[in-house]
Order: C-alpha cells, then sequence, then structure tokens
C-alpha cells in the first residue's frame, strides 16, 4: 500500500453547508449554495475577518443542518490560505469545538475530510467537522497586490474563490447519510520544477497524477470504477496536464467523469481566465453541488481530490519552485437498500 | 536538495525537462496583438490628454512651461488616485496593461492602492512600512540608474 487507506467502517458524511461569495454565487453552480453574501466585507471591518465569518457560518450552518448542537461535534478539523490559518482557529475561537488546524493550501478540505474520516472510523471521536474556508481579497493582498492595483494577470493565473464549505462526518446511526467514506489516499509532496507561482494548476498536477496513480494501483481500480473523479482546483492548464499525465501513465481519464471545481465554480465570462482556486474552491463545490449528486443518486462512487500548492510569498521570491500535494477521499453514495438493511 | 553542487540525475532532469514542454505546450500565452492594442491606444490616450493639460494651462492659465507640466503631473496623480479610491482604476490597468501603468497615472496607482489596502493596520505599520510596496522598487532602481547615468553625463567629454 501507498498511503491508501481503506475505512472499514465507512464512516457517513451526514451534512454539508457551502458558503459562496457574491461572485461565486453568479457562477454557473449559484443555486445550490446555502447562503450566497452580497457582500464581500460581509458586514466586518477587513477582508481577514470577513473571511473567518464565513468559515464560521459554513461550519455553524453545517452543524444546524444536521440538527446538532455545538457541543455535540467531538473534534472540528480545518484551515485556510492565510498566514498562521487565523481565519479557521478565530472561527474556532467562537465555535469553542476541539480544533485541530490543518495547512494543505488548496487541499484542504480534501485534507480534514481524510483525517476527520480517519478519526471517526477509527471510533476516537463520534462526530468531526470538517471545513476550509478562502477569500479572494485575503488572498490577494498577501500572495499577490493590493485590490485597487491595476494589474495584468496572466492566462494561465487563477482566481481565488470567496467560500467557505463544511462537512459533517458521523459514525452516529440516527444522522442521515448522504454518502460514505470508504478510502482515503494521502498525498506525496511532488514538485516538477514548476516556479511560476501565476500557473498553479502546473505545479499541482504532478501531484494529482501521483495519487491517483497510487490509488487506483492500492484499491486495484480504474478511472472507469468511479462515477466521477474529481479535481479541487487544478484549473484549466492543470486540468489539461493532469489528463495528458494519466494518459502517459496508461491509465487514461474519462473525460465525461472527471470535473475540476476550478473549472466549474465560474463560467468563462466572469474574468477569471484559467479557473477559479483556493480552499474554498473544491469546499463549495463539494458540500453543495456534489453532495446534491450523491444525495440524489446521480453519481454513486466519486473520488474528491484537492490539490494544494505549497508555496509562500518568501519561496518564492527566493527562487524555489513550487511543491505540489493532492490527497484523495472515496465518498459512495448510500445503497438504495439503505434504509432496509 | 540540502547539497548545493548537487545536480539532479539525468533521469530527473529528463523527467524535469519533459514536464517543462508539457506545461509549455498546455498553457496558453497572453494575446500579444490585442495586449499592444489596448496599451498603446490607452496609454497614448492618456499622453495626449496630459498634452492638453500642458497647452491649455499654458494657453488659458497663463503658466509657464514648468508650471504648466507640473499642472499636467499633479492633474493626471489626482485623476488616478480618485479613480483607484473609487475602485475603476484596476480595471483600466486589467485592461489596458503597461498603457496604464506606465505614463505617470501607473506611479499614482502603485501610492495609493497599498495605501487603500495596508490603512487596517494602523497608520505607522500599516499605511507607513506598506506604502512603498509596489512603488519602492521602482524608485529605488530608477533613482539609482539616474545617478549613475548623471555622473557618466558629468565626466563624458563632450
Amino acid at each position: 500500500m501507498q498511503g491508501t487507506i481503506e475505512l472499514r467502517h465507512r464512516p457517513r458524511l451526514c451534512m454539508g453547508a457551502a458558503i459562496a461569495g457574491k461572485k461565486e454565487g453568479e457562477g454557473p453552480l449559484g443555486q445550490g449554495y446555502d447562503q450566497i453574501i452580497e457582500d464581500d466585507l460581509f458586514g466586518e471591518e477587513s477582508w481577514e475577518k470577513a473571511e473567518c465569518r464565513f468559515f464560521y457560518t459554513a461550519a455553524d450552518t453545517c452543524i444546524r443542518k444536521a440538527g446538532l448542537t455545538h457541543q455535540q461535534v467531538d473534534v472540528m478539523l480545518g484551515g485556510d490560505l492565510l498566514n498562521q490559518i487565523t481565519s479557521a482557529s478565530m472561527a474556532a475561537r467562537e465555535l469553542k469545538i476541539p480544533f485541530l488546524g490543518l495547512y494543505g493550501a488548496c487541499s484542504t478540505m480534501a485534507e480534514s475530510l481524510c483525517i476527520g474520516a480517519m478519526l471517526v472510523d477509527a471510533g476516537h471521536v463520534k462526530t468531526a467537522l470538517c471545513a476550509a474556508s478562502s477569500h479572494f481579497c485575503s488572498a490577494e493582498r498577501q500572495y499577490r497586490f493590493p485590490l485597487e492595483y491595476g494589474n495584468q494577470r496572466t492566462p494561465t493565473a487563477q482566481w481565488t474563490v470567496t467560500g467557505s464549505g463544511a462537512s459533517l462526518l458521523s459514525s452516529d446511526e440516527n444522522l442521515p447519510a448522504i454518502a460514505r467514506c470508504t478510502h482515503v489516499t494521502i498525498g506525496r509532496v511532488t514538485d516538477l520544477g514548476i516556479a511560476d507561482a501565476n500557473n498553479m494548476g502546473a505545479a499541482m498536477a504532478p501531484a494529482a497524477a501521483d495519487t491517483l496513480t497510487r490509488h487506483f494501483a492500492d484499491t486495484g481500480r480504474s478511472p472507469a470504477d468511479y462515477d466521477l473523479i474529481i479535481t479541487g482546483d487544478l484549473g484549466r492548464v492543470g486540468h489539461d496536464i493532469l489528463m495528458e499525465l494519466m494518459k502517459e501513465r496508461g491509465c487514461p481519464l474519462i473525460f465525461e467523469r472527471y470535473m475540476d471545481c476550478g473549472l466549474q465554480v465560474f463560467s468563462p465570462d466572469q474574468d477569471v481566465h484559467a479557473g477559479g482556486s483556493g480552499c474554498g474552491c473544491s469546499a463549495i463545490v463539494l458540500n453543495s453541488h456534489i453532495l446534491e449528486r450523491l444525495r440524489t443518486g446521480e453519481v454513486r462512487r466519486v473520488l474528491f481530490m484537492a490539490t494544494g500548492a505549497l508555496l509562500s510569498t518568501t519561496t518564492s521570491q527566493q527562487g524555489e519552485t513550487i511543491p505540489g500535494i493532492a490527497h484523495a477521499i472515496v465518498l459512495e453514495g448510500s445503497d438504495p437498500c439503505s434504509g432496509a438493511c | 536538495m540540502f547539497d548545493k553542487n548537487a545536480k539532479p540525475s539525468p533521469q530527473r532532469q529528463r523527467q524535469l525537462d519533459r514536464y517543462k514542454q508539457l506545461v509549455e505546450r498546455m498553457s496558453p500565452n497572453s494575446d500579444m496583438g490585442q495586449g499592444l492594442l489596448r496599451a498603446f491606444w490607452v496609454g497614448g490616450s492618456i499622453c495626449c490628454f496630459g498634452q492638453f493639460l500642458q497647452e491649455a494651462g499654458k494657453m488659458w492659465l497663463g503658466m509657464n512651461n514648468t508650471a504648466a507640466s507640473t499642472f499636467c503631473s499633479t492633474v493626471l496623480v489626482l485623476l488616478t488616485a480618485l479613480l483607484t479610491g473609487i475602485g475603476i482604476w484596476d480595471k483600466i490597468g486589467q485592461y489596458a496593461g503597461a498603457g496604464a501603468f506606465v505614463p505617470i497615472t501607473g506611479f499614482a496607482n502603485a501610492m495609493v492602492s497599498p495605501a487603500i489596502e495596508f490603512k487596517r493596520e494602523g497608520l505607522v505599520l500599516g499605511l507607513g512600512a506598506k506604502l512603498f510596496t509596489i512603488a519602492g522598487p521602482v524608485l529605488v532602481w530608477g533613482i539609482s540608474a539616474s545617478v549613475v547615468v548623471g555622473i557618466i553625463y558629468a565626466i563624458w567629454p563632450w
């Protein structure tokens, strides 16, 4: 086995919540979000506080939708893109749920689900909340330029999603199960020498290919065994590169059954160049659109794999290349007979 | 990786080169023609407007040459600062690229945008410390270059 763990008790993914910003709300998946926040500042004084509120609102909405109270959640796992993951920890300060902060860049949603599912599967906790957030404005000022600076983006650049998603995992039989987590594959940090911070898709695609290859080898499955393989935010460029890399490895992805959240979250006329990115990108798409498709039975077995670019502004300026990572989790919709058997 | 003199193995180097080629093949390039067209028409228009301001200063406001060019710069900086503040300039910059930032308007935008962005961290450590984050490097190297050129000019034999 190369990083894949089978979850024998198949922990339940009981509920998801997605809170999105205005631009995301205007995107093709706008109908599915629990709440669309028109005000970028979410009524707060700074972008950082706004992002924190996004995180809090997603977590709180998810818990309430599942009919639980904050006290009934045993652990919260999550993170965001900001330095010292302050959005997540400051939201955790308000939520008062035992908290493990995670940093996996844009892979955080999958990372938190992997760890949460393992904790629930092992019986250490009954209920775990997994969440991630990002905010266009806070990410821009930290990683790039002030918002009002009139710079041009390259065609390979991506647009950080404003939003937060949360999923509730539980072993509690009384809670509804939208899906069950059956396998996780932990990513390896992979770097094929891309140093261009405006081409994250290219930096992350090799990590995605590595995780996919190991996952298929470990489980003895192939892309055809999945109704949908979902990547987090590879964007246009990364999507095409991953297709190509998997073809080279003799394990081609099926075009119709492969989607990238970064390509779905915005429409091409929203001027986002190569697509959406950020922790929030895969988090809001998973917790609205994908869970809905699992719930209705439109797709039965999906592989959710969020990718992250593990760079900082400092390492970039020092000329380091960009290490990528990709964590994957398999979600299976409840069996049609799940009520009876 | 911690051995500074280590070269990647030939196999690894081949992998890196192949991947680089793949990425280049898959990544779209900026549309040069469109970029140039936009930069020239917007940049040209800004410069024409600047020239108009100078001439207007001389013709109707009774300014001499120096005063008129100062007047032109001041008005352009003021207008850019205003448009940056109300969130319009970044759109012009995105559209026109160098056409918007090569004239003095770019300098104004580079000063005002960090001022807006970082004022939340306070007047001293926020605005004060970050005001020159974008314009700073341009000033440092611009002034350094002008000093070097100035010295050469001063000692040049003709």
